[in-house]
């Protein structure tokens, strides 16, 4: 027998803890939208005082003069102009290596020690700090092969930098394409590489792509092993044009010029005491986040449309 | 003809014999980087090392290298890294975490589509600019509240280093998070769990080696993050384990020489790659011992 009172006690209770659990679930979910808003915030903030004191430098002029020491006549056209052919020279390092190994590592490697030693240190890799990458182009590029702070320098640092997001981007495209495809191919008797070549990697294509998208956005912000090389600051003039109306048309001389970039001068500009060069460093940084910030939301959008046309 | 075809097919194995090899070239790269970078910094700081020693380079609290008679404790140094990476990280766990929760367990799957790529953005932002954000908007902030505060400090370095870290936290959670299978869920809510209880009490323990590895991916970052502390938290060496102060990291020290302040060759310039040496001993365990926790977790999921 069961008394009535009893019961009603216990139903008591659990009613109450249920309440509890309830209310303490209100209050993770608003914590979670105030903890989201606040992020909103902080980022809101870090863009609006970038553009409140960059925006009346964003003139055309801003684009088209040289560094000056005084902070109302200095413009960002070695900046961006460096760092544009530093990025070539990424993009030309990075691509093709790090296409090439993400192939190898689904396509071709066997499991075994040497497989693991790889995976190992692309993991590594990628969490290494930049600046050690630095004081590697430091040692191996600027003084042991002896190029010099240049272009070439800047741009094999980058390009190792970013070798391991293009490796892991480049290896979940591939497989994430259907192993029938393949044995399609091998079945009108494909060789390997033609498989790979012909199906896998076009298959591929737009995954890879994101993943380049991505490390090329990743290299245009980097400072800290741009520093380290040491990259100029103040430079006036411009990388030797690569083609000329004369014979032999193209030259690399570009690639042995010393250099600066967007990132070397915002560092410079906002670690300046005098502040008449703070709307400078704002400008700077408004452009490079403009930049990255554009190259990563294409990424995005080119995963989106990769995910909603899957073929398969 | 038979002949033909088979110089044709001996060519095309050798091509593709070529073509592996190059392939697996290109994947040695990575090797390769890794151990150029142990050889660069080993052999660049030896010179270093022999002048100073290990013991006096670990346990000195002095941090002098351009005095007439200059003394060299790393300790100098890290006290600032672990200082602002402290900070950062005080920032960057729980709120990666809560929003980590939040996306996997509460959030529609389109909120949490729509929030991902958004959170991805952010954490491209160039650090440069997180620096000038951190020296020109965060440190007057926390002026008006604490008057105090001198203008390069270690709490703004690392409160804005922290919100850098948090996309990444959040993002890497979340997936170990999501990564946990349906049926423990159902097991919990049978039981009559509420969603809170599911997420806290069931999920997050049976994705922790996921999130302990994002964690430690966490530290890693901050530990090696160099721009925002070089821009924010001041360039003087100084043993301290207070945020509110001014303090050079391991990071910072190595931008500074590097810029031009002090002479090239000399024992003072060498000492960027023994500080470098240290860096990257110190992330690298911090790696490894990531990759280590989530290749437990994946023979663990196989489990479940």
């Amino acid at each position: 027998m069961t008394n009535p009172a009893t019961t009603d006690r216990l139903s008591d209770r659990a009613a109450a803890r249920i309440r509890w659990a309830r209310q303490l679930e209100r209050g993770f979910v608003l914590a979670a939208w105030a903890l989201l808003g606040l992020l909103a915030a902080v980022f809101l903030a870090l863009f609006a005082g970038v553009l409140q004191t960059g925006w009346e430098r964003l003139q055309p002029d801003f684009f088209l003069t040289f560094a000056s020491r005084r902070a109302a006549q200095a413009g960002i056209l070695a900046a961006w102009v460096g760092t544009l052919v530093v990025m070539a020279v990424t993009a030309v390092v990075a691509i093709p290596l790090g296409v090439a190994a993400g192939v190898y590592l689904e396509e071709y490697a066997r499991p075994g020690r040497l497989t693991t030693l790889i995976e190992v240190n692309i993991v590594n890799l990628a969490g290494v700090p930049s600046i050690v990458y630095g004081l590697l182009a430091l040692g191996l590029f600027v003084r042991l092969l002896g190029l010099g702070a240049s272009i070439l320098t800047a741009g094999l640092t980058l390009g190792l930098l970013i070798l391991p997001i293009v490796v892991v981007a480049t290896r979940e495209a591939i497989r994430m394409v259907p192993q029938s495809i393949r044995e399609a191919s091998y079945a009108v008797g494909a060789t390997r590489w033609q498989t790979v070549w012909q199906h896998v990697l076009p298959a591929a294509l737009p995954g890879i792509l994101t993943g380049i998208i991505i490390g090329l956005a990743r290299a245009i912000g980097e400072t800290a092993p741009l520093v380290t090389i040491g990259a100029v600051t103040f430079i006036a003039f411009l990388p030797p044009a690569p083609f000329s109306p004369e014979a032999p048309f193209l030259s690399f001389d570009w690639l042995w010029a010393p250099f600066t970039a967007l990132p070397i001068v915002t560092f410079d500009w906002t670690s300046r005491p005098n502040p008449a060069f703070r709307p400078n460093a704002a400008a700077a940084a408004l452009v490079l986040t403009f930049l990255t910030v554009v190259m990563n939301a294409t990424a995005v959008w080119l995963r989106y449309r990769l995910r909603r046309r899957q073929l398969w | 003809m038979d002949t033909m075809r088979r110089q044709q097919q001996r060519w095309r194995h050798r091509w593709e014999t070529g073509i592996e090899w190059l392939l697996a070239g290109a994947a040695l790269v990575a090797v390769l980087t890794t151990l150029g970078i142990a050889a660069v910094l080993v052999a660049e700081s030896l010179p270093f090392f022999r002048v100073v020693s290990w013991r006096s380079f670990l346990t000195d609290t002095q941090w002098t290298p351009l005095f007439a008679e200059p003394r060299f404790g790393i300790g100098v140094l890290l006290s600032g890294t672990i200082t602002s990476s402290a900070v950062a990280l005080a920032v960057a766990i729980p709120c990666g975490t809560w929003l980590a929760m939040y996306l996997s367990e509460f959030a529609t799957g389109r909120f949490r589509e729509s929030v991902k790529p958004i959170l991805e953005l952010l954490a491209g932002v160039p650090t440069v600019v997180f620096g000038y954000f951190a020296l020109y908007t965060v440190t007057p902030l926390l002026q008006k509240l604490w008057p105090a505060l001198p203008g390069f400090n270690l709490l703004s370095a690392g409160l804005v280093m922290g919100v850098m870290i948090v996309p990444y936290v959040a993002s890497l959670s979340e997936d170990a998070l999501r990564a946990v299978p349906m049926s423990l869920r159902e097991g919990a809510y049978a039981l009559g769990a509420t969603r809170l209880q599911v997420a806290w009490q069931v999920v997050l323990p049976a994705a922790f080696s996921g999130v302990a590895a994002s964690y430690v991916l966490g530290i890693s970052r901050a530990i090696g993050e160099t721009m925002i502390v070089a821009i924010a938290a001041g360039q003087q060496p100084r043993l301290t384990f207070n945020p509110l102060e001014p303090a050079a990291t391991v990071t910072t020290y190595i931008v500074q020489v590097s810029k031009g302040d002090v002479p090239y060759g000399s024992l003072s310039y060498r000492t960027i790659f023994a500080a470098a040496l240290v860096l990257f001993l110190l992330t690298l365990v911090f790696n490894l011992a990531a990759d280590w926790i989530r290749r437990r977790q994946r023979l663990h999921g196989r489990v479940l």
